[in-house]
Parts: structure tokens; sequence; C-alpha cells
């Protein structure tokens, strides 16, 4: 090993800056801001996904009503519907909120029922949108029969596939509590996933509108 | 002093074998030599394209390649350069580099990192094996329907691309989220955002371009998928479909990835000036600013790429100011790069050179693209040579200079060998003449009205010197790259000589041995300025760190490896693949793409309930 030919500043600055005989037995992990790495890297994530929403928007309305044939908006949507799974899934986002609190509490019982409403809720959304699609294929709307039906079924599609990602975590999250695996400490497991919730949620305030309630009125 | 205690994961690492070892890695450091490794090979890959397309055109109506071959060929080429060689060689150096130069221990999500890489490697390989299948890519890099939709283009060729890019974009994002963490949250203690070296600034901004961008050609490319695998008609005008989408659509995206593929490149050359002058970086905030504001910018002027479709006055007026004021950040970058030089005690190693060379290429570049902002003149040059004169002198003279700089500039800390600087002249001096051997000619070329996308062109027209001067240099650009080989190879061959800190370095990574150990810092160290080292070296009196010695990461905790990254990566693609089967395949039974969705489902689990350290060393 080279030896070093400084002078007694420099081998105090290597102390500092390379030489250490034992590492701390813990050391911390350090972040640079007040913020945990995995709620940054979801916050990032939702921001990304707002781009991906917005494009599928915009597709759905650059070809409103530039369908070269039926059927359209007004012959094939059930807006009372949609209308209860929307206001399932806002109650939902509500669930959710009530979960966490049970995990931050360390309430697991508050937690593992809360979060079991979530997940039917959830589930209920989809089964909603299964149900509409198939009705809606047998009505003689495929995917590709128009414009309107493949921008409809593209955009209301990946929201439904983002719902059922969010069930599916969800449902991770309360099978560990049901095992007793979320102590308080991990209540961070469900922020996350509740952070994607809500972000699903608040795509689909807009695309209710956008989509079921505009097309009508046109 | 130090003690010389092996590091007990390496000692734990020694008893797999090297390439299990490789292939299970979660080392910012070797994910980071893997992409360089990966990209380099796409970079031969593409650049032979190259020189087979010169080829072709180095004489009027020379039938070397078919017109179909050319359109393949043009196609990969571009869509190479672009996502498979500038694109991952940069995500070579903020893989190996980024954590160094924040004084981190690594990445904020390891394996995640490593999946960015398996993805974008397994979608490099797939891009390229459609040349084994005799049906490569068609369309042009930027895929323009419905030129790439499935009435004009039928075979598997464009089905290629557009599930290669996807895959791409997919690795891309991961890797958004993942550099944007760890340079917002794991830098060492003191490290506030403006004292973050430059190269970090501009990964930071690169990372919210991708962000943005990548989504919107995410979504236009499921829209295309959809029109070729189930035949909607998103993209033509049978089912009322309208091809501007496209262009819009990707445009949005395809204008900030051109900084994308840029702005890496400005971070390497404010590293390198710096270093090599002896001065700090003149004018650091107006830096950081002005790269801020070409994000920005860069948003808002990707029509400036329609201006021959016909958008009207209006618009075409806005998009060619928006697109002029992207000049003003510009050349405040290159002043102030010019200020960092202007004084200081200019040391012309090769990494200098290169870094020089950059300036001057991109200078030319940058002025030629000006001229493209006025629509007027563009209607003129669009779709002509002068057009690839210009992109190549930002994309090759711009952006790969500037990653060859900071490969030569930083190849003792990566790998403990410093290059042979008489090669690298060597390589140095046949880029520069070779490049503008091949590049300057296209401008008149282009002027005199030669299209690009041509397979070949009748004599007469005034093409032929032009033409034959842009091939000779070709292939000094060619030969410039066997000489940086030889000069690998030859390093390689010899001991491993590097010490610590070469070049009297200004950054955290020249204060730990080369190559760094797994733990890169003992210690996290706390940083009180820019330019860090240069503080501690100034406040210690020594212009050289004494060399530090190897020392043992006992009770540091590292990852361990994994092989669920791999493992998601193969589902990723599997399930990509699946589209490329049509109507035997019928939705929705598509057993291809619900196996690769059953994989990668499978492995997202494990990898969640696998124990990040899970084989990390008993301590
Ligand atoms: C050996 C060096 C290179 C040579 C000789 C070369 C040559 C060419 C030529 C002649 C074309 C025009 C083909 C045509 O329009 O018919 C072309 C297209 C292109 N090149 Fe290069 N190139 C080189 C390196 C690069 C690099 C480093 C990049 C990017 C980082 C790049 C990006 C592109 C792109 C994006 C296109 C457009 C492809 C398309 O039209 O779809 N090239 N290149
Ligand atoms: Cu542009």
């Amino acid at each position: 090993m080279p030896t070093p030919h400084n002078t007694e500043a420099a081998a105090t600055m290597t102390t500092a800056v390379i030489d250490h005989h034992d590492a701390p037995e813990h050391e911390e992990h350090h972040s640079s801001m007040p913020i945990d790495n995995r709620k940054l890297a979801i916050w990032t994530f939702i921001g990304s996904e707002c781009l991906f929403f917005a494009s599928l928007i915009s597709t759905f309305l650059v070809y409103r009503g530039q369908s070269l044939k039926g059927p359209g908006p007004k012959d094939i949507f059930s807006v009372p519907l949609v209308t209860f799974g929307t206001a399932v899934l806002l109650f939902s986002s509500f669930f959710v909120v009530m979960a966490l609190n049970g995990a931050q509490e360390g309430n697991r019982k508050k937690l593992i029922t809360w979060l079991s409403l979530t997940v039917l809720a959830g589930c209920f959304f989809i089964g909603m949108q299964v149900y509409e699609f198939s009705h809606f294929y047998h009505e003689g709307m495929g995917y590709t029969t128009n414009l309107f039906s493949a921008s409809f079924y593209t955009l209301t599609g990946f929201h439904g596939t983002h719902v059922a990602i969010g069930t599916l975590w969800l449902a991770t999250v309360l099978k560990d509590a049901i095992k007793g695996n979320v102590p308080k400490e991990k209540a961070l497991n469900l922020e996350l996933a509740a952070l994607y919730w809500h972000f699903v949620d608040v795509v689909w305030i807009i695309i209710f509108p956008v989509v079921y309630l505009m097309s009508l009125g046109s | 002093m130090a003690t010389t205690v092996l590091d007990p994961t390496h000692a734990h690492a020694a008893k797999r074998s090297a390439v299990v070892e490789w292939l299970t890695t979660v080392d910012h450091k070797k994910i980071g030599i893997l992409y360089g490794a990966s990209a380099f090979i796409f970079f031969l890959i593409g650049g032979l394209e190259a020189l087979i397309i010169r080829t072709q055109l180095m004489k009027p109506d020379n039938t070397l390649v078919s017109p179909e071959m050319y359109n393949q060929l043009f196609t990969m080429h571009g869509t190479t350069m672009i996502f498979l060689a500038v694109m991952p060689l940069s995500a070579m150096f903020f893989n190996f580099f980024v954590p160094l130069l924040i004084g981190a221990r690594d990445v904020a999500f390891p394996r995640l990192n490593a999946m960015s890489f398996w993805v974008f490697l397994l979608g490099g390989l797939f891009l390229n094996a459609s040349f084994l299948m005799g049906a490569a890519p068609n369309g042009g890099w930027f895929g323009y329907a419905p030129l790439s939709s499935r009435q004009f283009a039928g075979g598997l060729n464009m089905d290629f691309w557009v599930i290669g890019l996807q895959i791409l974009g997919i690795a891309s994002l991961a890797a958004g989220v993942n550099f944007f963490t760890t340079i917002l949250n794991m830098r060492a203690p003191g490290m506030t955002l403006m004292r973050m070296p430059m190269f970090v600034w501009m990964t930071l901004i690169t990372q919210i371009l991708v962000l943005l961008s990548f989504p919107v050609i995410t979504v236009a490319l499921i829209m295309l998928m959809a029109d070729r695998t189930f035949g909607s008609s998103f993209f033509s005008w049978a089912g009322g479909g309208d091809p501007m989408l496209w262009q819009h659509l990707f445009w949005v995206f395809g204008h900030p990835e051109v900084y994308i593929l840029i702005l890496p490149a400005f971070g390497i050359i404010s590293e390198i000036l710096p270093v090599f002058s002896r001065k700090p970086l003149f004018g650091y905030s107006a830096m950081v600013f002005s790269g801020a504001f070409i994000a920005f910018l860069g948003f808002g002027v990707w029509s400036h790429h329609m201006f021959s479709t016909g958008m009207g006055p209006l618009a075409d007026s806005f998009f060619s100011l928006m697109t002029m004021l992207i000049a003003i950040p510009t050349g405040v970058k290159i002043f102030n790069w010019i200020g960092t030089i202007w004084g200081g005690s200019v040391q012309l190693k090769t990494p200098m050179w290169f870094a020089l060379g950059f300036i001057a290429m991109f200078i030319i570049g940058g002025l030629s693209g000006v001229m493209h902002s006025v629509a007027p003149a563009d209607l003129q040059q669009t779709d002509s040579y002068f057009v690839v004169a210009h992109f190549h002198y930002v994309l090759f003279g711009g952006s790969i200079f500037a990653l060859t700089a900071g490969g030569y500039y930083w190849w003792p800390k990566m790998f403990g060998r410093m290059l042979d600087e008489k090669l690298g002249m060597t390589h140095f001096w046949l880029m520069l003449v070779g490049f503008n051997l091949t590049f300057f000619p296209m401008h008149f070329a282009g002027l005199l009205g030669m299209p690009r996308r041509i397979y070949t062109y009748p004599a007469g027209l005034g093409f032929e010197l032009y033409n034959m001067m842009a091939t000779a240099g070709a292939f000094l650009l060619g030969i410039s790259f066997l000489v940086f080989i030889v000069n690998v190879i030859k390093t390689w061959r010899g001991p491993a000589n590097a010490p610590a800190d070469p070049w009297g370095g200004a950054t955290l990574e020249w204060a730990i041995p080369s190559p760094p150990q797994e733990f890169n810092f003992p210690k996290l160290i706390t940083v009180h300025e820019k330019d860090a080292l240069w503080q501690m070296k100034r406040e210690a009196g020594v212009s050289r760190l004494p060399e530090p010695d190897l020392v043992s990461g006992k009770g540091i905790h590292m990852p361990g490896p994994s092989w669920w990254p791999l493992v998601v990566a193969f589902g990723i693609l599997i399930f990509f693949i699946g589209f490329m089967m049509k109507d035997p395949w019928a939705f929705p039974f598509r057993p291809v793409n619900i196996l690769g969705f059953a994989i990668t489902t499978f492995g997202i689990f494990k990898w969640a309930y696998e124990a990040p350290d899970a084989h990390a060393p008993q301590h």
C-alpha cells in the first residue's frame, strides 16, 4: 500500500473521508429530505401516471364525435349504474383513510375492518366494469367497432387495470394484517398503497364527467 | 491507518460463480458496467448499419442493398443509436457515478435498478432479433402512422418496433423513478441541491423529462399496437382515425427526448472542464437554471417537427418562436463553459480534448438547429440531408463526443486502469476528422436537394462528391472506435495502475479507491461546499489525496443479490411478445400474454416478500 507522504492536516482529512476502523453498528439510513424513499417514489410515479392518463383522455376527447358509425355514447351508456360505481369508489377512499388510521394507531381490528371494506369496494367497481363491458359487447360494441369504442375501452380499461392492481395491492396488505404482520412501524406499507388508491380514485373523478356526462350532453 | 481486510460480502460472492453474480447483482456499479458494455455493443451494431448505409450511398445508382433493406437499415440505425446506444450509455454514467457523486452507498431501489437494466437488455435484443427473422422495422425511427399501421406495414417489421419501444420505455420509466428518488433523497449530509455536482443536476432534470414524456409515447404505442394487433383504427383514415394525432403524441415525447439525449452530455462536460482547467465551473447557478429552462421549453416546442404538416401560420409562428427561445439557455451554457476554460491552467489530457471537441461540434449543430426553427426555412430543409447533418452534429458531435469524454475521464475509476494517452489522442483526432468529413458535406448535399431516406440517387445532380466524402469519413469514424477498442484491450492486459484521484478531481468519487469497494464510502461524508473534494483538499493543504486503502466493510448493510428482477424482466418480455400474435389467438384467449403476465406478477410478489438483504453476510 502506498504510504501517504502528507502533512498532519491531510492525515486528519483522510481519517474523515476514507479511513474507518469500525463502521457504526447500525448506521441510520440517511435521507436528505423529510420524506421516505418509497413515498417519494410513489409520488414520482403518480406524477408520471398523470401524463399517461392525460394522453388517454386527450385521445378520447380528440375522437369525440369522430366515429364513422354507431353505436355512440348516447346509445349505450347507463349512467345510473356508473354513478353508483363512482360513489362506491369515492367511499373507498374514505375507507382506506380509516384503515390507515387504524394501522397507525396499531389498532389491528380497525385496520382489518376498514381495509376489507376498501378491498370489497375495489372488487365491486371492477365487477361493475366487467358487467358494463360485457353488456356493451353484447349490444354490438366491440373494441374495434368504431373510434368511440376503441378510445373508450382503452381509457376506462386502463383505469380499470389500475383499480385491479390497487385492489390486489391492498389485498396483500390485508393478508399481512390478518396474519398479524402490519405493526405500527409498517403502516407505511399501507400508506403507499393508499396513496396509489387515492390517485386512481381522483383519475376516475375526471374520467366520469368527461366520458359519461359530457358525452351525453352533446 | 486502515487495515486491509477483504470485504466479507466479496468473500461471500466469490463462492458463487461469476455468471450468477452478474445475473443477480444489485450493485449500482456492476449494473453501470452492464449498461455500458451492452450499450457499446449496440452502438457498434448501429455503427455497422450506418457503414452499410454509407457504402450504399457512396456512388450513384448503387445496388449494394435493396430499397426494402435500406428502409430497415436506417430505421434500425436511428432506433438503435437513440434508444440502445446514447440513452443506455448515459444510464451507465447515472448508475455508476450518481451515487458516488452524491456520496451515497447505493441508489434508492437497487433491485428496481437491476430490473431496469434487464428490461432494457431484453428489449434491445428483441429489437435486433428482428434481423434474424428477416423483418427488421422499416418505418423510420418516428414510426409515422399510417406508414407504420397495419395496412401499409403488414409484416412483423413494425411489430418489432412498437413492442420493442414499449419494453424499452418500461426500463426508462423505472430508472426515472429510481434516480429521481435517489438524487433527491440520498445525498450525503450537507449536500444541498445547490451543492450538487453539475452532472447530478443534469441527471435529475433528465429524469424529470423521462417521467413526463415517456408516458405519452407509451400511450401512443399502445394505440398503435392495438391498431396492429386488434385492428382498431386510432391512426387510420379508414376508420376515421387521424395520423396527426400520432405525430402530436410522438413529438410531445420526441422533442424532450432529444434533451434526454443531450442533457447528460452537458453534465459530463461540466464535470470535465473545471477539473482540467483547475477552476470551478463558471456560473454554476446559471448552469442549473438554464438546464431547467431548456427542459421546460422542451415541452413547448414539439410541433416544430411538424411545420410541413400544414398546421397553419399561427401554430407555426408560435412553435417557431418557442424554438428560437431555446437558443438562449443553450447559449448561456456554451458561454459558461468557455468562461470556465478562460484563464484556467488548462491541461490537455484526452478527456479534455474530447470535451473541447464537443463544444466546437455542438456549436455547429446548434446553429443549424436555429436555422430549422424558422418555419419557412425549415420547409425547404425538412427531410433533406441538411437535417441529417444537423441532428448528427447534435447527437454524434454532442452526445457521443461527450459520452466518449466521460468514458476516458471516468475509466480509471470504473476499472482501476488508466487508458493509454497516445491511443486516446489517436482516437480523438481520427474521430474529429472523420466526423466532420462525414457530416459537414451533408449540409451541402441537403441544400442541393438530396432527400433523406432515399436508397440511391442518379448521377449528375451534384451529390456525388459530397457522398463520397461522407462515406470516407464514416469509415474513418469506424476506425477511430477500433482504436478505442485496442486501447481498452491493451490497458486491460497491463497492471491495475490507476490511483484514486488521477486527475486531481473536484468531486467525491475521487476520494475512494479505484475501483470503489462495494459499499462505496466506509463512512458517510459530510459536505460543506460544492466541489466538495477540492474544498477538503484545500483545507488540508494538499493537491492530491493520500492513496486510500481498502478497508473492511464490517457492519455495513448492503442489499443482497436477487433473481427476481431478471424474472420480472423476462415476464414483461413474454407478455409483450404475445401482441405479435394476431388472428389465430383471438382476444381474450391470448396464452402468451397470459403466461407473461403470470410470470411478471409472480416475480413481483416474490420480490416484494424477499428480504432486501436476505443474503447479506452475518456479522
Ligand atoms: C458512424 C456514424 C454515423 C453515420 C455514418 C451515420 C449516418 C447516417 C445516415 C447516412 C443517415 C440517413 C439515412 C437516410 O436518411 O437514408 C442516418 C440517419 C440517422 N442517424 Fe445516423 N449516423 C451515424 C451515427 C449516429 C448516431 C451516433 C446517432 C444518434 C445518437 C444517429 C442517429 C440517427 C438517426 C436518429 C437517424 C434517422 C433515422 C431515420 O430517418 O429514421 N446516427 N445516419
Ligand atoms: Cu424538436
